[in-house]
């Protein structure tokens, strides 16, 4: 500012006290100016748009939830005997972490409740993280230009279930041992370096005395500074990138139709925190969540009945419940120069997880090499509109899915009354068959519903009366759509497949023929939105109805 | 010694040596196997206990189990099991059987408590068994914490660590242990009902299983401190929980915070 518009401009006196300590931070910050970008930033209103926020308020609820746990639990695998208030383990031998986890239940006020919190919100967080991924990959709002958010919001839930599971194992009560003792089989199973990278971890032999220590400073400071990193990055691509939209009247690529942050968005996102942190309460005061009383102190031999990992891990134990150990004389398991090498182990484990995350931070680009769409994508698709996607997505989740009650096949057949074995032979079938039989159904079902859109955008919607012509024949009334609602019947794209194409030199490489392959059965399978000749002539047909003047007012746009 | 070791060329010291071996084996065996079973007492049924049992053997369980409880095709001999399989089996429904299948199931009981003493009366009249246990391992005053360990280390494999039930293969399971007597858990550690292990007194101790009784006792009564329990049946229930219930209510509330627009 120079000397001469400081003379011009009348100086700014506040005529509170705190006007003027505002005024004279703002002059050093410059809040205002913040405020001002931010406030004005437009976020579509959409319910399914609220799933980033429920896990973001989540991990806020794990932060402060955590914090309180640290005052008391003591990471220590040193051995002690329990002298709390539970009687049924009184004097029983075990670590000091365990024993420090049933002072927070049993002795510390609130401690059990806010060990429930954290717990509760831990298994919310990753839920809602996993509900958001599939609202952006279906919608598809991981398109150009938020692809390396999709990246950063993949690389978020591998941290989630990474600070889920390190969590998980802190207590050291049976449960989460035998959790880390699959996780050890796990490592061990990895060709060559397996058995020292386990003996690294645990310093020695499983289950030793410094690997609770270790994954409690990983659990408490690197994995979740690592997140916070993470969503600083999410957050801030967001802005930049501005909140995308669902197709409607008036929303296009070039402008976001919503609310603006402040103050209304601002009011709304405030007061969900509180919802979901109401939700979680009510949730930790109502229900239990880990009794790890119940489960008793970690010792290598018993394994409970019911042992399961929670529910984000849980894909991964399925895959390993599935495998067979054998199958008829076939053998998975060799000795190669005196190394075991275990694949009735290491496969299950690694490769299920390896396709399905490999996909998922790959699918952006696999998508936009095969459709050649390079153009930035502000206004999503209803999952319709995209059959072939959606039924990758479709069939991916439910493969997921099969792994996922894999874990729980014990409980399915005592609860169902029905043979295990029956259980995993379904499901293993069902492992392979599932994915192809649900990618079928949803795309069938994906196009039907786009059939019924055009017909419904076509014809009107069916109003179940039933009117007699003076002729004798009886036709049903048909009531045309409003403009709005036809809108986001017929607004959509529909791509055809993209013919190979020489590239510079006139030459047709082979990876443009496989990718012209894959285009064909991306798009060949598709509905054309109705143009607006055919509902001209639609309309048309229907000139001679009855309700004549209803006709006419839809003909006139 | 000396006389000893001038004579163990004698003819007859092959004899004597395999004489000797054979008592001191047949001598263990006879100790090992009479552990578990030496609590047969009969004393506390009467003849007429007995001849009751016998008419309702034969009207009820002769069928399969045969006349003399000696086994046919469609079930086994009942000689020597014990007052205390009778006394569980038939005592908790399980016998007689509905159905043939992978399991008995525990349904309310067909007789009532004077049968099934006649019952058992009239079984352990067969053959020396497992005795239904006396009150004083019943009393649920042993060591709850020590029982715990038991427990884990015995049954919850099986059992579930919170003694929930659990999946055994080919449709046979664990049933969860709330609102099962202590004398019906005492009697099927003794006597290994249906797809369960025996766990003789040279195995868990009776004061051992008298822990395990007070220690299943006292879990159930203490009900769930962190409020409902959703089954006692780990992650799998919460994850379902926290998908249905959880992030049920969280939708609603999303819709409900958005329903004024568009």
């Amino acid at each position: 500012m120079s000397a001469a518009s400081r003379a011009e401009a009348p100086a700014f006196v506040a005529k509170t006290k705190a006007g003027r300590i505002t005024d004279f931070v703002d002059a050093r910050v410059g809040g205002s100016g913040i405020l001002r970008e931010f406030g004005r930033k437009v976020f579509p209103d959409h319910w399914s748009f609220m799933f980033g926020e429920v896990a973001l308020y989540s991990f806020v609820i794990l932060l402060l939830s955590g914090t309180f746990l640290t005052f008391w639990f003591d990471p220590s695998m040193a051995e002690t005997h329990y002298d709390g208030s539970y009687l049924p383990l009184k004097n029983v031998e075990m670590s000091v972490a365990y024993s420090s986890s049933l002072d927070i239940s049993f002795d510390i006020r609130g401690g059990l409740f806010m060990r429930q919190v954290h717990h509760w919100a831990a298994l919310l967080f990753v839920a809602s993280i996993g509900v958001h991924m599939l609202r952006v990959f279906f919608t598809g709002a991981f398109r150009k230009p938020r692809e390396m958010n999709w990246v950063v919001g993949s690389v978020l839930l591998i941290l989630a279930m990474a600070a889920g599971f390190t969590g998980y194992s802190l207590p050291d009560d049976l449960l989460s041992g035998n959790g880390l003792r699959i996780i050890d089989g796990v490592i061990k199973s990895i060709p060559v370096v397996g058995t020292y990278t386990s003996f690294f971890l645990f310093g020695g032999e499983f289950p030793g005395t410094a690997v609770i220590g270790r994954l409690y400073m990983l659990h408490i400071l690197l994995v979740p500074a690592l997140i916070l990193l993470m969503i600083v990055l999410h957050l801030f691509m967001v802005v930049v990138h501005k909140h995308t939209q669902y197709p409607g009247p008036g929303r296009n690529d070039g402008n976001v139709v919503g609310y603006p942050l402040g103050p209304v968005y601002a009011a709304k996102a405030g007061g969900f925190f509180f919802i979901v942190f109401g939700v979680v309460a009510l949730m930790a005061a109502f229900f239990t969540i880990n009794p790890i009383w119940n489960y008793g102190p970690y010792d290598p031999s018993p394994v409970s009945a019911g042992t399961q990992p929670d529910w984000y891990i849980g894909f991964v134990d399925g895959a390993l419940r599935l495998m067979p150990g054998v199958i008829g004389d076939f053998h998975f398991e060799y000795v190669i120069f005196g190394y075991t090498l275990t694949l009735n182990v290491l496969l299950p484990a690694l490769v299920p997880a390896g396709i399905l995350f490999t996909v998922m931070f790959m699918y952006p680009w696999i998508e936009s090499w095969i459709t050649k769409d390079t153009r930035e994508h502000h206004v999503l698709d209803r999952p319709r509109n995209a059959p072939t996607r959606t039924a990758i997505g479709v069939a991916g989740f439910v493969w997921y899915c099969v792994m996922w009650a894999a874990a729980g096949s014990d409980l399915i057949a005592t609860h169902f009354h029905v043979s295990l074995n029956d259980v995993t032979y379904w499901l293993r079938a069902l492992f392979f068959i599932g994915p192809v039989i649900a990618f079928i159904v949803a795309k069938r079902v994906a196009l039907a519903l786009q059939r019924k859109d055009r017909e419904i955008a076509l014809h009107g919607r069916e109003t179940g009366r039933i009117v007699r012509l003076p002729h004798g024949e009886f036709i049903e009334v048909h009531a045309p759509l409003d403009e709005y609602k036809r809108y986001k019947l017929v607004g959509f794209e529909s791509p055809s497949p993209l013919p190979a194409v020489p590239n510079d030199h006139g030459i047709v490489t082979r990876k443009e023929k496989q990718r012209a392959f894959l285009s064909k059965w991306f798009f060949e399978d598709r509905v054309a939105p109705a143009t607006p000749a055919e509902l001209e002539a639609a309309h048309g047909h229907h000139a001679p109805a009855v309700e004549a003047g209803e006709e006419s007012k839809s003909l006139s746009h | 010694m000396k006389a000893l070791s001038q004579k163990r060329r004698h003819p007859l010291a092959v004899i004597a040596l395999l004489l000797m071996g054979l008592l001191v084996t047949g001598g263990l065996y006879a100790i090992a196997t009479t552990v578990n079973e030496a609590k047969a007492s009969t004393t506390s049924f009467t003849a007429n206990d007995t001849a009751e049992g016998e008419k309702l053997f034969e009207a009820n369980c002769a069928t399969c189990h045969g006349m003399g409880a000696s086994g046919s095709q469609d079930g086994p001999s009942l000689v020597g099991v014990g007052a205390a399989s009778v006394d569980f089996q038939v005592g908790t429904g399980r016998m007689p059987m509905q159905m043939n299948g992978p399991q008995a199931y525990k349904k309310p009981a067909q007789f009532n408590e004077a049968q099934t003493h006649q019952l058992s009366a009239y079984v352990a009249s067969l053959g020396a068994g497992p005795a239904i246990p006396e009150e004083h391992l019943l009393d649920e005053q042993g060591d709850a914490a020590k029982g715990g360990e038991l427990f884990r280390v015995n049954c919850a494999m099986c059992h579930n660590a919170a003694a929930a039930g659990g999946a055994l293969t080919r449709g046979k399971f664990a049933p969860a242990l709330a609102d099962v007597s202590g004398k019906h858990i005492y009697e099927a550690m003794v006597t290994g009902p249906q797809n369960m292990p025996v766990f003789s007194d040279a195995n868990v101790t009776p004061e051992g299983k008298r822990d395990i009784v007070t220690f299943l006792k006292q879990i159930e009564a203490n009900g769930s401190p962190g409020g409902a329990d959703l089954g006692a049946l780990g992650p799998v229930a919460e994850g379902l929980f926290v998908w249905v219930a959880g992030l049920g209510v969280i939708i609603a509330f999303t819709i409900w915070l958005t329903s004024r627009t568009s």
